[in-house]
């Protein structure tokens, strides 16, 4: 499983990275391999708020939809628009060309509280 | 079928080739361009199909012998109740007195048939235990909103506006969601316990008084009955919620348990699923709702009724949520449901869901040796197993479901409920014989097999089919929708 040990998770299969005050958000390569081909990603718009474990988007397979929920709260500042006409970047590059939202979160430290790659693959391995 | 012709309708026949010849035109001809404005009248000629009969027969036939029916095989697509669906039903909707009449007709005119639509409204009753029924909804999905928009219209009218908030389970129908969303309501999920029955303290936790309903299939989607829900019916309608009863998996209880028994206030059947409406290719379908008393005012209008000895549309409903359908919805489709419950009778309905029962039994304990049954308990009319150990293999849920049609057989319903990992929902009904159930198994331990010894064969399926594994991912990803040349 890659897990890479600079990013935070959450239970919904959410992965975090800290950017100067800012965070930016996918979903992890454990996710997008049981979701299967990913073929559109539905985000929201710059300037959304979006509230902690509430769906912010939804990312449809071949086989499922499954929604996205926000790790923390916050304001969207950017969303990856390259995901509408490149889906697969999900399944191809989930850590780096699939990354969805970009951040400003209410409350910084609500990182902080986010599972490390261990706790993360933990709580894979239990499920 | 080596030789058979896929080419499309398009890329058949010659320029100026045609398959009727009209009347010499004996009326003046007209200039468009003078008649209509310019943007109405079209420059370019459609590029429609110039063929021949035989060769529009050729294609259609071509077309009919590469489908795949419950007339031609085995179908267990889990929560879509494929059973055969008797001939006699098509017999008794294409007499003339049915079939010849019109919606127009002055309903003094086409009394039997109100009473048919009468009498079929009584059965659908009698068998759920609820106060009316109205036919109209086309669908099980409208027949959801139609429940739902009278149960809105029930809470308004008791001046009880804040009820916002539907309870749906997670292993419920999407549809159902869905419905709650469209009729302006928050759908609310409430979890699935250990023994895959909806969890009692998680139902006490998200009631309260924004609660409107809450919405349930009995027995659920994984085919377990929901042994608890007197007591649930307890929690919602003590809240002051009302309970509504999503019918897709009636074929399992009928002439032993009632919804109206259990508490349920609107229920909606799919006739196309357990009352043998003739199902896929798009339908049509038919969803009738069924209300207790309470809620008989609020039911869409017209209300099909009985007025001295005349049946007749009911207008006059000022409480009533309006008409959802053209005239009175899919009347093809209640013929053949009338037909149904008269052929079969009361005794006859029961031995449906006896059989439909056994058969899913029967099915279940001969495939959980190889596959996971993550519910152990008897299921009703379908289960869900996982393809959890032969995921570990690497071959997933969709690979066995491909490599089924080599085999001859339409798969389950895959991927679905949700909270089953790589799941298989398998339905077989109560019209499959002990011999067929018995190919199905064989199939499914060949598979396992197969999983284990040389997975490829099972990755890379069909092999037998016409068309071989399809490239979903594309099609979704940048379909064509339309053909060019």
């Amino acid at each position: 499983m890659n897990l890479p040990k600079d990013l935070f998770y959450t239970k919904e299969h959410e992965w975090v990275k800290k950017e100067d005050g800012n965070v930016r958000i996918g979903i992890t390569d454990f996710a997008q391999d049981e979701l299967g081909d990913i073929v559109f990603v539905e985000m929201p718009e710059v300037g959304d708020e979006i509230g902690a474990d509430e769906p912010f988007g939804s990312v449809e397979s071949v086989k499922t939809v499954s929604e996205l929920y926000a790790p923390l709260s916050g304001k969207v500042l950017e969303v990856n628009e390259e995901l509408e006409d490149s889906p697969e970047f999900v399944n191809e590059s989930p850590y780096d060309k699939a990354w969805m939202v970009v951040v400003e979160p209410s409350n910084p430290s609500d990182v902080d509280q986010l599972l490390s790659a261990e706790q993360y693959e933990e709580a894979v391995k239990k499920d | 079928m080596a030789n058979q012709d896929f080419s499309l309708i398009f890329e058949r026949g010659k320029k100026g080739r045609t398959s009727y010849s009209l009347p010499e035109m004996d009326v003046p001809e007209m200039d468009l361009d003078n008649e209509f404005e310019n943007c109405y009248v079209r420059s370019d000629a459609p590029d429609l199909p110039e063929v021949s009969e035989l060769d529009i027969m050729r294609h259609y036939t071509g077309l009919s012998r590469r489908n795949y029916g419950v007339d031609s095989g085995f179908y267990p697509l889990g929560s879509c109740t494929m059973k055969y669906n008797p001939k006699i039903n098509e017999d008794v909707a294409s007499l003339d007195g049915f079939s010849h009449i019109h919606p127009h007709q002055d309903p003094k005119t086409v009394q039997g048939a109100m009473e048919m639509m009468y009498d079929l409204q009584a059965s659908l009753s009698e068998l759920t235990g609820m106060h009316d029924f109205s036919l109209q909804s086309a669908a099980g999905a409208q027949g959801e909103w139609s429940g739902l928009m009278m149960i809105r219209a029930f809470h308004e009218a008791n001046g009880d506006d804040n009820r916002t908030k539907v309870i749906v389970p997670d292993s419920a129908h999407g549809t159902n969601p869905a419905s709650v969303t469209v009729a302006g309501f928050e759908p609310v999920t409430v979890q699935t316990n250990e023994n895959g029955l909806v969890d009692l303290e998680d139902l006490k936790r998200v009631v309260d008084e924004e609660t409107a309903a809450m919405m349930l299939t009995n027995p659920n989607t994984l085919g377990l009955f929901e042994t608890d829900i007197m007591e649930m019916a307890e929690i919602v309608h003590g809240a002051g919620g009302k309970l509504y009863y999503d019918g897709a998996n009636l074929n399992a209880i009928m002439g032993y348990a009632r919804p109206g028994d259990m508490g349920f206030d609107v229920v909606h059947l799919n006739l196309h699923k357990t009352f043998t409406g003739p199902h896929g290719g798009g339908g049509p379908g038919s969803g009738p709702v069924g209300v207790t008393e309470e809620f008989v005012s609020y039911l869409p209008k017209p209300v099909l009724t009985k007025k001295d000895d005349q049946f007749v549309f009911d207008y006059d409903r000022p409480a009533s949520i309006g008409r959802i359908k053209p005239y009175y919805g899919n009347f093809g489709i209640y013929l053949r449901a009338y037909t149904y419950i008269r052929t079969m009778g009361a005794e006859g309905l029961k031995k449906v869901s006896e059989y439909a029962v056994l058969n899913a039994n029967y099915l279940m304990r001969r495939l959980e040796k190889e596959y996971v049954l993550p519910y152990q308990q008897h299921c009703k009319h379908e289960f869900v197993l996982s393809g959890k150990k032969q995921k570990q293999l690497g071959v997933r849920t969709l690979d066995i479901a491909k490599r089924l049609l080599d085999y001859g057989y339409h798969p389950p319903t895959i991927y679905f409920p949700l909270n089953v990992e790589e799941a298989m929902m398998t339905e077989p009904t109560e019209t499959e014989s002990k011999e067929t159930l018995d190919g199905f198994i064989d199939a499914m331990l060949h598979i396992s097999e197969e999983a284990k010894n040389e997975p490829e064969t099972v990755q890379e399926a069909p092999h037998q089919t016409v068309v071989k594994r399809m490239d979903e991912t594309t099609a979704a990803r940048k379909p064509i929708l339309r053909y060019q040349k």
